[in-house]
Parts: C-alpha cells; structure tokens; sequence
C-alpha cells in the first residue's frame, strides 16, 4: 500500500525544489505541490508534469490522488 | 479469389471513434457508470458539477469498452478517468473540473 511519505518522494523526484505535501489515507490522497516548473503552464499541463514524475509507480492508485498545483508566487497569495 | 478483409482495418481505430464522439456532441463526459449510476466517487462528483450547471452533456461508459477505457488515456495523455471534453478540447479530470467549478470558469466555458 502506498505511504503518503513515499507519494512525497516520488512527486519530488520529478521536480528540482518543490515543496509537496501529502495527505491520505492509503487510498486516496491529496496533494499540494509548490513548483516553480508550473509557471507559464495551464492545470492540464502542471498535472501532467506530476503523473511524469510519478511514471507508472502508481498505475493503479493514480486516479484516488487530488491534487493542487501551484507556483511559488500563486502559493503566498 | 476470396478477398480476405481485416474488420480492424475498416472498423475506426478507438482514436477516431474517439475524436469522432468529442466532435459530434459539444459536452462529453468520458466516466465509470452513467449519469444516474457513477460508479465511482470521481466519476460522481465530475456529473454533480455538470447538473450543478444544468449543463446538457453525453456520456460515455468507459467500463462497458475496454478498448475505449485504455484508448483515451492515450488520446489525452492524462491517465484517469473522468474526462471531460468541451467542443472537443479535453479540460481536465474531477480536480480540475472541482477548481474551474468553484472558479466559475467552467461555467463560463460552457456558456462560450
């Protein structure tokens, strides 16, 4: 079963200096993550970087994950 | 001589069974189950949004077509369902349909 911590990780992986967290309960999850990678790139797009990072690691799981993306300056407001 | 004729070759590919459904009806929601029964809590919450907007949109139950229920993945590069396609441009899932609900930019899009 899949660890909110381990979800971290992975999601971190994909980005240099990301700020992620992760709540869930091992089955669905929700994410925030911080990216400076988001910037200039619509949702579709700042989701699809996230399933890049997270490759096929999570094939199964994937759709029970919520996610926000936003970029540093969108974070502070 | 006997032609032999592959029914793959005539049958269109899922990708333009595809494009052929997000070009013919302007909404379509692509979910597990129909409008009356999702058969999953994402795929519920995608429909509640488009009643919510008394939206008129299809659907189509990707858990009655397997080839259509991996064939879209591939044809949105997004890998889960729901999907929901607007004039034939895909949106999002249910977490993007949730934030341009609350944004009001769906409504917005679908009043366009």
């Amino acid at each position: 079963m899949v660890t909110p911590e381990q979800l971290k990780t992975w999601i971190e992986s994909g980005f240099n200096g990301a700020t992620v967290s992760v709540e869930g309960d091992g089955h669905h999850f929700e994410a925030v993550i911080v990216a400076s990678e988001f910037e200039s790139k619509n949702r579709i797009q700042r989701h699809q970087l996230v399933y890049a990072a997270l490759g096929d690691k999570m094939k199964a799981e994937v759709h029970a994950l919520s996610m926000k993306t936003l970029t540093p300056a969108e974070a502070e407001q | 001589m006997t032609d032999t004729v592959n029914p793959s070759q005539d049958a269109p590919s899922v990708d333009e069974q595809i494009k052929q459904t997000v070009t013919d009806h302007e909404v379509v929601l692509f979910m597990k189950g129909n409008a009356n029964f999702p058969q999953c809590g994402f795929s519920g919450r995608a429909v509640q949004i488009l009643k919510a907007l008394e939206a008129e949109f299809v659907t189509v139950d990707v858990l009655a077509n397997d080839a259509v229920r991996e064939g879209i993945k591939t044809f949105s590069n997004w890998p889960t369902i729901p999907q929901l396609y607007v004039k034939g441009e895909f949106l999002g899932g249910s977490d993007i349909m949730t934030e341009m609900y609350e944004s009001g930019e769906l409504e917005q899009t679908l009043k366009a």
